[in-house]
Parts: C-alpha cells; sequence; structure tokens
C-alpha cells in the first residue's frame, strides 16, 4: 500500500513537472530559444490565481480565479515575446538564455513584493479532501492534478493535429523558411507559442499550488523540469511529458529507500546516465534539421 | 550581349509582374544590381543563369521574404517591393522555393493544407487539393504519409503542389530541376506547363537547366553577376549563339556540383 501511495503522489508531482517541461519544449521546438523563466512563469500564474481567489487578497470564486489567470498568463507570454524576445531576432543563443534567466530573477521578486516571500496556501474547494478506493487513501488535489494533466495534454493533441493553427505552429517548427514562402506569418505563431507556454505554465502552477504551499521561489523547480525535458527528449512534447513523470516517480521512491542527502541527486544522477548513454533522450525525433 | 533588343510586340497579353532597377543585398555583397524584366500573364518566363547570378535572390526579393535596397516590384499595377510575404502569398503570388522545403514530419495532405494558409474558403481548398491529386496522383496515394519520407522527386511535387493551394496566379518556380533524374525533369516540366495552360498560372522559374527551361518557356531571360545580360523569346533564345555556349553546351558536372556546394555554403 505504501508502495501505491509514494506512486501517486510521485505521478502527481512529476505531472506538474512534466507540463513545467511542456512550456520548455514548446518554446524550444518553435523558436529555438530556451526559456529558462518557464519556472518562473508557473510560479507567476499560481500567485496570479492565488491573488485572485484567496481571502487576503481578491477573495474572488476559486473557479473564476483559474481561467482568467490562465488567461492573464497567456497574454504575459504573448506580450513577452513580442515586446522582448522579438528584439533579440538573429542574437546568439545564450544572449537569449540569459535574457530569460534574467526575468526569471525579475519575475521572483516582483512576485515576493506584491505577495510577500512567506509561503502562503491556495485556498481550493479540494483542499483536504480525500478519495478513498478500496483501502487505499489519495488526496483529492493530487487526483485532480493527474486528471487535468492527462486532459490538458489531450488538448494540446487535438489542438496541434486537428486544428490549423496547430499544424501551422508545428509546420513553422520544422521548416521556418518553408512556412514564410506559404504566407504563415511565422512571428505571430512564435508570440502566440510563447503565449501557449504562458497558460501551460499557470495550469501547472495552479496545480502545484493546489497541492501545497506556494512562495516566489518555487520557480526553480524549472531546473527540475528542464531535466525532465532533456530525459524525456528535448524537442518531444509526449517526450517532456513522460520525463517530468519520471523524475517525479523517482523522487519519493528515491527519498524512502535511499538515505537522505542521496536522494536528491537521483534526478540529475538519471540525466547524467541520459545524457551519456542516449544524449537525444527517450523520445527523441531523430532528424536533422535543415538551418 | 544586349538587353532587351529585340522584343517582339506582344500586345495581346497584359503584365502582370514589372520589376524596375530591382537591387537586393546580402549583408555588405550586392546580389542583384539593377534588374529589370517583365512577365506577361498567362506565360512561361524562365530565368537562366549559372550559380551566384542572383536568381534566388531576385525571387526572394520578388515573393517578400527578402527586401530590396532599391527599385520597384509592380505587381498588377501597384508596387509590392518590401511588403512581408503573407501579403504577398494573399495577393496572389506564390514563391516555390529551392531544395523542396516541405515540412518533413507533417503529412502530404497536411502539407498543401499548408498551402492554403491564408485562404479560408473550406470548399474551395478542398477543390485545389482534388485538383493538385489529379496533376500529382502519386501525391493522392501518399497523402498520409510523412513528406520527409517520400523522395526527391515526390518532394518536388508536393512543394509545387503546395504552392498551388494557395490559388496563386503568379508561380515563382526556384530550379525545379535540382536534383531529379532526366525523366522526373522531363514529368516535372510537362506538368508545369500543363498548369500553366490548364490553370493559367503565370510561371516564372529560374533554371540552371538551360535546356528544360527553354523548352517550356515562352520568354526568357540571362541573368549574370546580379545583372540581366539578355532578354527574348525562348526559342530564339535557344538559337542565340551565346546561349548555346555557355548555357546549352557542355557543362563540366564536377565543377558545377563544388560551385553548388559552395554557394550553399555561403549563401544559406
Amino acid at each position: 500500500m505504501d508502495v501505491l501511495q509514494l506512486f501517486v503522489s510521485g505521478l502527481a508531482n512529476g505531472c506538474v513537472y512534466g507540463l513545467i517541461a511542456l512550456g520548455f519544449v514548446l518554446i524550444y521546438k518553435a523558436t529555438e530559444a530556451v526559456n529558462f523563466a518557464q519556472g518562473d512563469f508557473m510560479m507567476l500564474g499560481a500567485f496570479i490565481c492565488l491573488g485572485l481567489t484567496n481571502p487576503q487578497f481578491m477573495d474572488l470564486p476559486f473557479w473564476f480565479s483559474v481561467p482568467v489567470a490562465i488567461l492573464i498568463m497567456g497574454v504575459f507570454g504573448y506580450l513577452v515575446d513580442m515586446v522582448v524576445l522579438r528584439r533579440m531576432f538573429g542574437q546568439s543563443q545564450v544572449a537569449v538564455i540569459i535574457l530569460t534567466i534574467a526575468l526569471g530573477f525579475v519575475l521572483r521578486f516582483a512576485a515576493g513584493v506584491i505577495w510577500g516571500h512567506e509561503p502562503i496556501s491556495l485556498r481550493t474547494p479540494m483542499a483536504g479532501e480525500y478519495v478513498r478506493f478500496g483501502g487505499l487513501v489519495l488526496g483529492l488535489s493530487e487526483v485532480m492534478v493527474i486528471i487535468v494533466t492527462f486532459l490538458l495534454t489531450l488538448v494540446l493533441y487535438v489542438y496541434f493535429n486537428r486544428t490549423k493553427l496547430g499544424v501551422a505552429m508545428q509546420a513553422a517548427s520544422q521548416n521556418q523558411l518553408a512556412a514564410y514562402y506559404m504566407g504563415i506569418p511565422v512571428k505571430r505563431l512564435h508570440s502566440l507559442i510563447w503565449g501557449l507556454a504562458g497558460m501551460v505554465a499557470a495550469v501547472a502552477g495552479i496545480l502545484f499550488a493546489s497541492k501545497g504551499s506556494i512562495e516566489p521561489s518555487i520557480g526553480l523547480l524549472g531546473i527540475k523540469a528542464f531535466a525532465a525535458a532533456v530525459i524525456g527528449g528535448f524537442g518531444s512534447l509526449p517526450g517532456a511529458l513522460l520525463g517530468g513523470i519520471i523524475v517525479g516517480l523517482i523522487e519519493p521512491f528515491a527519498s524512502y529507500y535511499i538515505a537522505a542527502g542521496y536522494s536528491q541527486i537521483t534526478p540529475y544522477l538519471l540525466l547524467f546516465l541520459i545524457l551519456v548513454f542516449r544524449p537525444h533522450g527517450i523520445l527523441a525525433q531523430i532528424h536533422s534539421k535543415k538551418v | 550581349m544586349l538587353m532587351q533588343e529585340e522584343r517582339p510586340a506582344q500586345a495581346d497579353t497584359s503584365v502582370i509582374l514589372t520589376v524596375r532597377n530591382l537591387e537586393s543585398y546580402y549583408g555588405p555583397i550586392m546580389a542583384i544590381r539593377g534588374v529589370s524584366l517583365e512577365v506577361r500573364e498567362g506565360q512561361i518566363v524562365s530565368v537562366l543563369g549559372a550559380n551566384g547570378a542572383g536568381k534566388t535572390t531576385l525571387l526572394k526579393t520578388i515573393s517578400g521574404v527578402m527586401d530590396p535596397e532599391k527599385g520597384e516590384i509592380l505587381y498588377q499595377g501597384r508596387d509590392i517591393a518590401g511588403f512581408d510575404p503573407d501579403k504577398i502569398v494573399r495577393m496572389g503570388i506564390v514563391h516555390v522555393p529551392e531544395g523542396r522545403e516541405v515540412f518533413p514530419l507533417l503529412t502530404v495532405e497536411e502539407n498543401l493544407k499548408m498551402g492554403a494558409y491564408v485562404r479560408s474558403d473550406a470548399d474551395g481548398i478542398r477543390q485545389d487539393q482534388e485538383m493538385v491529386y489529379s496533376y500529382f496522383p502519386i501525391l493522392a496515394e501518399r497523402r498520409r504519409q510523412a513528406a520527409g519520407t517520400l523522395s526527391g522527386g515526390q518532394q518536388q511535387m508536393l512543394a509545387i503542389g503546395r504552392g498551388l493551394m494557395a490559388r496563386p496566379k503568379l508561380m515563382l518556380l526556384d530550379e525545379p530541376s535540382l536534383g531529379l533524374s532526366p525523366r522526373l525533369v522531363k514529368e516535372i516540366f510537362t506538368i508545369i506547363r500543363r498548369l500553366n495552360r490548364e490553370q493559367g498560372v503565370t510561371m516564372m522559374l529560374v533554371e540552371q537547366n538551360a535546356k528544360v527551361a527553354l523548352e517550356v518557356a515562352d520568354y526568357g531571360y540571362v541573368m549574370e553577376l546580379g545583372r540581366m545580360v539578355m532578354a527574348n523569346d525562348a526559342r530564339r533564345l535557344m538559337e542565340s549563339k551565346d546561349v548555346q555556349e555557355f548555357y546549352l553546351g557542355v557543362q563540366q558536372e564536377t565543377q558545377r556540383g563544388q560551385k553548388r556546394w559552395k554557394q550553399k555554403k555561403t549563401w544559406r
């Protein structure tokens, strides 16, 4: 029974990592930039929802705040690309990386100024509720995390394969030049991808906040999610989720069976092994991209 | 070699595209140096020239992927120089790039749908898709297959078909014969001719393969080092001594291959 309990909580954590990793991969695939502020996007999404919902702030109903927070993060992501990233066009990758790291710092401190640096809990209807499956007792929020992640994956799958805009985003990431030639507005699609990554980050943040308290530094979770994205195969959306789930599952088992101090390094140990033995990640899309 | 000396009177067709004194740069390098040309509606116009002559730059400047430094591009009487590519595609000019730039992981059908990105008439798109399949039956057979798994000739067909999906009035074709076997080259050019005749698509194509390009064309230009050096009826160009010597004569394949490799390395 312990094992199952660990499995579910690990899976729930993994889903959050997976969603952050998804944001990394979305932006990387489309624009070949890595957004190291993705974890802080998640933090910001969580805090916006908290700011709207919690009684000490705006005290709005939870089910109203969730879509509003997601929407705000979508607009935020879009604007970050349009106002900041587009000016970096033609600059080196390193410049973009440093810029996004700096953006992460700014967001962390801005959130600290607005909502304080102390851990706060998001007021959700799921808090403290439990579901029983036979003898198994699971937190409702953990079950929600898993269900929502599954649904979001489904929605994204349909979006990227069935809608014109989604297929165009794929097309632009596979061959940007050809997309230009066909009249696909590549720059606007890049901004939309950033918007989408912002929305996914908001969902991840709200899910994370529903499981426990949050503080501005939770954005650093992004590093773990980045490892997850690399493990799954940077550039593969299913790989990102898989990587996230693997990292999420390893953690609780490692801390249960391995001595403290060693258990924390297991995700990175796995990252190390993957980089040595399967550098493209588990679900790598093997095709050389034309530049 | 003289410029546009013996242009025959062609008052029966109207001019769809006029380029005047166009200059474009690749960074500090002036790739086209004051090019002028005309494309008449319903015709096939070929631009010949060796590598580095500026043919691709010319097409890229017309389709808006590159902005010109100077000069005019009049399309249906309107100056479109410096417009964004999506606007130009919407106006009816589509550029089929060199080297079959397909979307490798999308299916054949999705590639075609992306060609119609700027359109929103679902019925028309479906009809045009069937039209493309009727010209290229092999694409219909492979419609659910990822484009990256097609052969070179099939990818070229897909690139042309995808261009057609935008329902262009003017199609810019960059080296459609590149890297294809002689039999496939013939097949592709036969289809280009048919599309021109049956669908009324005006074609401007740039080619190194002067023979096929002139056979299919109504009118031809010769470009050298960023300038137009000859212009005439395709048939007359074929009879011209200079063209015969420099473009229809025996060319050394190895040297050409090396040049192409060099060009790829520096220009792209």
